[in-house]
C-alpha cells in the first residue's frame, strides 16, 4: 500500500521530533552514541507510525510484530520513537543512562515493555529474531518479526550462524533491516574489515534482498510491503544510510559514532555549544 | 548406613544398574514435553550424543537442528523462549556453556528467558577425546551468572526427575550431564526437590560431612563404607543443586560434623566445593578439603585411569576425610 505525500510529510515530521530528543537525551546523559541513532530516525519513525501493527497503550499484544533491535547502542533512536508515539512521557527520555531509570544505555527487556529483548552485546539479534519467528510459525501466528542490525556487528560470527538458520528454515515471517551506515567505533568498516559485497552475501545465504537509501520513507515502506510478498525466503532490507543525518557538521563522521553532544570533536563547534547548533542544524533540515 | 528416607536402590552397593546421566535426560525431556507442548528441543549437530534424539523421534515438529554453531544454539533459543516456548539446549558442557557464554549471560540470563541449557559429557570421564572436550569449568561459569539455576544429577533417575522439574521452573537453568554409564542409586520414589540436598548415608555419629555431586556421588557412597570399616563416621550428601545451594542443610552439617569434605568433577576452584566454602566461609567456617580436579586440564585415557591419576576416587575421598579430620577441632 503506497503512501500518500501527506502520510510521508507526517513521517518524515515525527523523525524530525525523534531527532531532536536524541540530541536532548544524550545532551542530558552525557554519554552514548550519537551518530547510528541519528541514521536510522526516518526507518524507525516509518515503522513507528506506519509499518508495525502495534499499541503503544499494550505493549504486550500478544498479535503485536517484533521489533528486535541487535544493535542495542543505537536504543536512544528507540527510546525517542516509542516516546513520540505514546508509550511513555517525552520528558522520560532525559532519564536515559541515569540511575534508576528504565531506559538503560543498552536495552534490557524486563525494565521497559516494548523494547522486545536485551541487546548490546552485537551479533545476537538475528539468531534471537530467527527463533522467535520460527516458535511464532510453529503456533501458526501471523504476526511479523524485524530485526533491526549493524552493519559493524555483520563481523560476528553469530550473525552468519543466525543468517544461515533463517535462511535454513525459510522464515519468511522475518525482515533484518541492516543501518548500511559504514562506520563503526575504530573508523570505516571497509578498512576495519571490509563487508561487501553484502547483498550478494546474504543471496547467496537464500535471503531475498532489497536495498534501499534508508533515509526515503517510501522506499522503506515499499520494501516492507515486498517483503510480505516473498514466500519463500527471509528479507534483508539493506538501509543505505547516512551517519549523523540530519545535522551537516557530524555526517559521515565516524568520531561521531560513540559521542553525545557536549563530549564529541571540538575542531568544528565547542563542545559547550554543540547541543545548540545540531538542534538548529536539524530545524534547518526540515523541508 | 544408608539413610532409608533417600529411598535408593537396594543393589546400590552390590551390582547396581548403569545408566549415563545423559539417559536420563533422553527420557526426562520426552515426559517433559508430554506434558508441556510449550517444551522444544534444540541440538548443534549432537543429536544422539545428548540424547536429544529421543525427543526428536517423539516430537519432530518441536525439534530444531542448528548445526555446528552453539553461539546461535543459545540466541535462536532466547528467541523463542521470548515468544513463549520452553526451549532445551543440548551440546557438549565443552562448548555449551564453553563457546557461547555470553549470549547465555546477555539473551538468557539479563534477558531473562526460561532456556535450559544441557551440557553434555562433562569432566574427565568423557576419557579418550582428551582435554578439549572434558568441560571441568561449568559450574563456576554458570554459577556465576545471576537468575541461573545448576543443577548437575547424580545418576540418571534423578537426572530425568531433575529435567521435568526444570521444565517447570519458568527461569534458566544449567544441568550438567555424564557420558559414560555409572551406577544408579536411586529409585522412582527418592525425593528430588530443585535446591533440596539428600543425604545419602549417615553413620552414628557423625564426624565429617561429605557432599557431592553427580556421579561422583556413588564414590563417596563407596568411601562412607570403607571408612565405616575403620570407625570413621560420616554423612554423605547429594547436592545435586548447585545453586541455589541448600544453605541451611550444609551449615546444619558443618555444626553438627565439624568437618566437611567436597567431591565433584570438577575443578576445585568454583565449583561446589568453593559454592560451599563461600557459605561457610560465612556462616560457620570448619576445616575443608576439596577433592576435584586440581587446577589442571586432562588428557586422553579411560575414565577410571583418569579419576584415578587426577586424584578424584574413592582412596582420594577416603584421604579427604582423614585429613579433615585431622584438622577438626576435637
Amino acid at each position: 500500500m503506497s503512501l500518500t505525500d501527506q502520510e510521508i510529510k507526517m513521517i518524515e515530521a515525527k523523525a524530525l521530533e525523534i531527532r531532536k530528543t536524541i540530541i536532548e537525551m544524550l545532551t542530558e546523559a552525557k554519554s552514548g552514541h550519537t551518530a547510528g541513532p541519528l541514521g536510522m530516525a526516518d526507518i524507525f519513525a516509518a515503522l513507528y507510525f506506519h509499518v508495525l501493527k502495534h499499541d503503544p497503550k499494550n505493549p504486550d499484544w500478544a498479535e503485536r510484530d517484533r521489533l528486535i533491535l541487535s544493535n542495542g547502542h543505537i536504543t536512544p533512536v528507540r527510546y525517542s520513537a516509542m516516546a513520540h508515539a505514546g508509550y511513555f512521557p517525552v520528558e522520560e527520555c532525559m532519564t536515559l543512562r541515569k540511575f534508576g531509570s528504565r531506559l538503560q544505555g543498552h536495552p534490557e527487556r524486563d525494565m521497559l515493555p516494548g523494547v522486545e529483548t536485551t541487546s548490546g552485546p552485537l551479533g545476537s539479534g538475528v539468531s534471537q529474531a530467527a527463533g522467535y519467528a520460527l516458535a511464532a510459525r510453529m503456533d501458526k501466528k501471523n504476526f511479523r518479526v524485524f530485526c533491526l542490525t549493524s552493519d559493524g556487528e555483520q563481523e560476528e560470527g553469530n550473525t552468519w550462524e543466525g543468517v544461515m538458520f533463517a535462511g535454513k528454515y525459510r522464515l519468511t515471517n522475518l525482515v533484518q533491516v541492516m543501518d548500511r551506515n559504514n562506520i563503526q567505533i575504530d573508523g570505516n568498516t571497509e578498512d576495519i574489515m571490509p563487508l561487501e559485497p553484502l547483498a550478494d552475501k546474504y543471496r547467496a545465504f537464500n535471503w531475498h534482498v532489497i536495498e534501499i537509501d534508508g533515509h526515503n520513507i517510501a522506499q522503506f515502506v515499499a520494501a516492507c510491503d515486498e517483503a510480505k510478498s516473498i514466500k519463500e525466503k527471509p528479507t534483508l532490507i539493506l538501509a543505505h544510510t547516512t551517519p549523523g543525518k540530519g545535522i551537516p557538521t557530524i555526517e559521515n563522521d565516524y568520531r561521531w559514532h560513540g559521542n553525545p553532544p557536549g563530549k564529541g570533536p571540538t575542531d568544528k563547534i565547542p563542545a559547550d555549544k554543540q547541543k545548540e547548533v545540531f538542534l538548529q542544524e536539524l530545524e534547518a533540515s526540515r523541508v | 548406613m544408608i539413610k532409608m528416607q533417600a529411598k535408593l536402590a537396594e543393589n546400590v552397593f552390590d551390582k547396581p544398574g548403569m545408566a549415563s546421566t545423559r539417559e536420563g535426560f533422553g527420557k526426562g525431556v520426552v515426559e517433559a514435553g508430554k506434558a508441556d507442548e510449550r517444551v522444544v528441543v534444540l541440538t548443534a549437530d549432537l543429536a544422539e550424543s545428548t540424547q536429544a534424539h529421543h525427543f526428536q523421534s517423539a516430537f519432530p515438529e518441536r525439534f530444531v537442528q542448528v548445526g555446528v554453531a552453539e553461539q546461535n544454539l543459545a540466541t535462536v533459543a532466547a528467541g523463542m523462549a521470548n515468544y513463549g516456548k520452553i526451549p532445551f539446549i543440548t551440546s557438549y558442557a565443552a562448548f555449551n556453556p564453553g563457546r557461547n557464554w555470553e549470549q547465555i549471560r546477555t539473551t538468557i540470563a539479563l534477558n531473562d528467558v526460561p532456556v535450559i541449557v544441557c551440557g553434555m559429557h562433562a569432566g574427565v570421564s568423557v576419557g579418550p577425546d582428551g582435554a578439549t572436550h572434558q568441560a571441568l569449568e561449568d559450574i563456576a561459569m554458570m554459577r556465576a551468572i545471576p537468575k541461573f539455576t545448576v543443577i548437575s544429577a547424580c545418576d540418571s533417575e534423578e537426572g530425568r526427575k531433575a529435567t521435568i522439574a526444570a521444565a517447570k521452573l519458568g527461569s534458566p537453568v544449567y544441568m550438567r550431564w555424564g557420558r559414560e554409564k555409572s551406577p544408579i542409586m536411586t529409585t522412582v520414589n527418592t525425593p528430588f526437590e530443585i535446591g533440596k540436598a539428600i543425604e545419602f548415608w549417615r553413620g552414628k555419629k557423625p564426624q565429617v560431612a561429605i557432599f557431592g555431586t553427580g556421579p561422583f556421588v556413588h564414590n563417596v557412597l563407596l568411601a562412607a563404607r570403607e571408612l565405616e570399616k575403620e570407625n570413621i563416621s560420616v554423612v554423605v550428601v547429594n547436592v545435586h543443586t548447585i545453586k541455589p545451594l541448600d544453605e541451611k542443610k550444609i551449615v546444619e552439617l558443618a555444626r553438627e560434623c565439624g568437618a566437611v569434605v567436597t567431591v565433584e568433577e570438577h575443578q576445585v576452584h568454583g565449583g561446589l566445593g568453593g559454592a560451599i566454602a563461600e557459605t561457610l566461609a560465612r556462616e560457620f567456617p570448619v576445616p575443608m578439603e576439596f577433592v576435584g580436579m586440581q587446577d589442571k586440564f586432562g588428557q586422553s585415557g579411560t575414565a577410571a585411569e583418569l579419576i584415578e591419576h587426577y586424584g578424584m576416587g574413592v582412596k582420594n575421598i577416603v584421604e579427604a576425610v582423614k585429613k579433615s579430620l585431622g584438622r577438626r577441632s576435637k
